[in-house]
């Protein structure tokens, strides 16, 4: 066992390593994964004393089961998964002191989707391209490239010793999870010319919930009305359906429908290209909560232009820069 | 050919080149995002050609989107008179044809295909009037295949074939996506081919298996030490292979002591749409000197 390190007990549904991403490498194919959550995983590394973009564990749905080889600092953020140490609970956004031999486990999710284990020191597994993310689908990154398993031995940097136990996030600055009443904004582009006027309005009048294929790569939405198409002739290669669009690159957050019928809005493992036509793209600020969405969970779609677009973003930067005065 | 711009969000701007596939507009989405690159605006994080299109994904806190706009369409001008000539490489890929892989695949989803009784090659022949399948295979080898985009999954290359627009293979995508496709399949679909880089879902029809690895994570094959081989521009050329060469192939990469047949060649549109096959030839004998 390494020196500083956890045992996989249990692995939870798809527990991965991530961090901040992998940018540069999409016009080949590599997206830029890491925290599906970004906001969640920084909060969680700035409890335990972390840099912002050092390697956390991402834990869909069910907690993962960890034996600590030696003492740690933990803070878990996201979403309700309460942790629990050797079966007392302890809290979340706050950081707490786990001793060499304790297993960290959780209860049952109360809320959100995606949970954010930050450990100071962070995860040590090797850089790849400059990222310690995981991109399973092309087995690279993280811990061997793919989720963890049982049995997996997971390396630990040395901590800064800059963080506290007890240190915690008040409520003010975190960002609660949506039960109901969630809304996306999105501003409409790229192919929307290619539904008709009525589509264009039931796409945003609906109520659409998302679908049980909902993962890192996407996630997809049904029961709102199906999209028709203004008539056209098929461009050359681009196929039969007039969904179809010669294969083009897919922005992240872009929503595509195939066939019409189901919107699926590509995330942080996004497949880079495609030939199905996009009708428009969520906002950068909007990306972290889409993270956060169970499996059946209503949501309403709502356009705005870019230039709020870009407001909304300010209003992020502004909660990030605020959890450097509260933490 | 008529250029649309089109913001992704506040991250991404869109630019489709033309609504339909040709080689002017992916020479042209090339000169493009190459005068972007050289450009080197600061802002700027990402720059990926695609078939006849490309996007740019920037930061918005350091470049206005409005600004980085009206600079991008300032190439457009440029890269409409620019010399349509590329340095570039050949790569040879050999095939095995009808491989039991792909054939396993494609009986296992049939009831997701346009025709459940025959097989992706003897379907794709037929759409596209070959009298049969060793006809149809034959044309596929023959003449040689830009990259005219890498994505969709890590190191996967679209590809389009070097003939005139009538002599392109079409064929639909499957009804239904498949959700087992064998690594290193040769896939078709629209009028673009593919070589699936990894194990995965796919819509492309099937026609054969390369025993050559296009993308290695773990870094290990000794050709892929950058992780994968295609760029968009490269040009590939088909070589069909029988199961015996296709076995001693994947031992030879196992061993290391394959290396891939690469030769530098340059391509020149105009010389190309000027005399395809003549143009095909000297590329050929390039590869095979």
């Amino acid at each position: 066992m390494a020196e500083r390190s956890f045992e996989v007990v249990k692995p939870g549904l798809a527990t991965t390593v991530q961090d901040l991403g992998r940018p540069g490498y999409y016009h080949l194919g590599l997206p830029l994964s890491g925290a599906m959550d970004r906001f969640a995983l920084i909060a969680a590394n700035r409890l335990v004393g972390n840099a912002d973009g050092a390697a956390g564990l991402e834990a869909v749905f069910l907690g993962p089961e960890l034996r600590f080889s030696a003492d740690a600092l933990v803070a878990i953020t996201g979403a309700e998964l309460p942790p629990k140490l050797d079966g007392v609970e302890q809290p979340l956004w706050t950081a707490f002191a786990v001793k060499a031999g304790q297993v960290l486990s959780f209860a049952f999710l109360k809320g959100g989707a995606r949970a954010y284990i930050a450990i100071a020191g962070g995860i040590d597994v090797p850089e790849v391209l400059g990222s310690r993310s995981t991109y399973a689908l092309g087995a690279l990154g993280g811990f061997e490239g793919r989720a963890l398993k049982a049995g997996d031995v997971v390396p630990l940097g040395a901590p800064t010793g800059s963080g506290r136990e007890g240190t915690s996030l008040p409520k003010e600055g975190r960002r609660p999870t949506q039960e109901s009443g969630v809304e996306i904004r999105v501003v409409p582009g790229l192919y929307w010319h290619r539904i008709t006027e009525d589509a264009q309005a039931g796409f945003f009048e609906d109520t659409w919930k998302v679908a049980p294929e909902a993962d890192r790569i996407g996630y997809r939405f049904r029961g709102g009305k199906k999209l028709d198409f203004v008539p056209r002739q098929q461009p050359f290669g681009a196929g039969s359906d007039p969904s179809n669009i010669v294969d083009s690159c897919y922005p992240y957050g872009s929503i595509q429908v195939p066939g019409g019928t189901e919107p699926i809005v590509l995330h942080r493992d996004a497949v880079s290209g495609g030939g199905y036509f996009m009708i428009g793209t969520v906002i950068s600020a909007d990306m972290d909560l889409i993270g956060q969405l169970q499996p059946h969970q209503p949501v309403r779609f709502q356009s705005v232009t870019l230039d709020e677009a870009l407001a909304a973003r300010a209003v992020e930067k502004v909660r990030l820069a605020k959890l450097g005065e509260l933490i | 050919m008529q250029t649309r711009y089109s913001f992704g969000g506040d991250e991404h701007i869109f630019v489709e080149v033309d609504e339909e596939m040709s080689l002017e507009a992916f020479f042209k989405s090339l000169s493009m995002t190459t005068a972007v690159r050289e450009a080197d605006i600061a802002g700027i994080t990402e720059i990926c050609p695609a078939n006849a299109s490309f996007q740019i994904k920037f930061d918005p806190d350091v470049i206005a989107p409005q600004v980085l706009m009206e600079r991008l369409k300032g190439f457009e001008a440029a890269a409409e008179s620019a010399e349509k000539t590329i340095e570039t490489r050949i790569i040879e890929i050999p095939v095995l044809y009808d491989d039991p892989w792909t054939r396993e695949t494609l009986m296992r989803f049939r009831e997701r295909h346009q025709d459940p009784d025959a097989t992706d090659l003897e379907y794709a022949a037929r759409v596209n009037n070959y009298p049969d399948v060793a006809s149809f295979i034959a044309a596929h080898a023959a003449s040689p295949w830009f990259v005219s985009m890498v994505g969709f999954v890590a190191g996967l290359p679209f590809t389009y074939q070097l003939v005139e627009r009538e002599k392109q293979i079409e064929v639909p995508k499957y009804l239904r996506p498949r959700t087992d496709t064998p690594r290193l399949t040769i896939g078709h679909g629209g009028c673009f081919g593919c070589i699936y880089s990894v194990r995965g879902a796919g819509g492309y029809q099937m026609f054969g298996v390369t025993p050559m690895p296009i993308y290695d994570p773990a870094g290990k094959i000794s050709y892929l030490k950058e992780l994968m081989i295609f760029r968009p521009g490269d040009i590939l050329k088909f070589r069909p292979i029988e199961r015996e060469e296709y076995d001693a192939t994947v031992a030879a990469i196992e061993d290391g002591s394959f290396v891939p047949k690469i030769v530098p060649v340059t391509f020149s549109l105009d010389a190309f749409t000027a005399d395809p096959a003549g143009t095909n030839a000297k590329l050929l004998e390039a590869l095979n000197g």
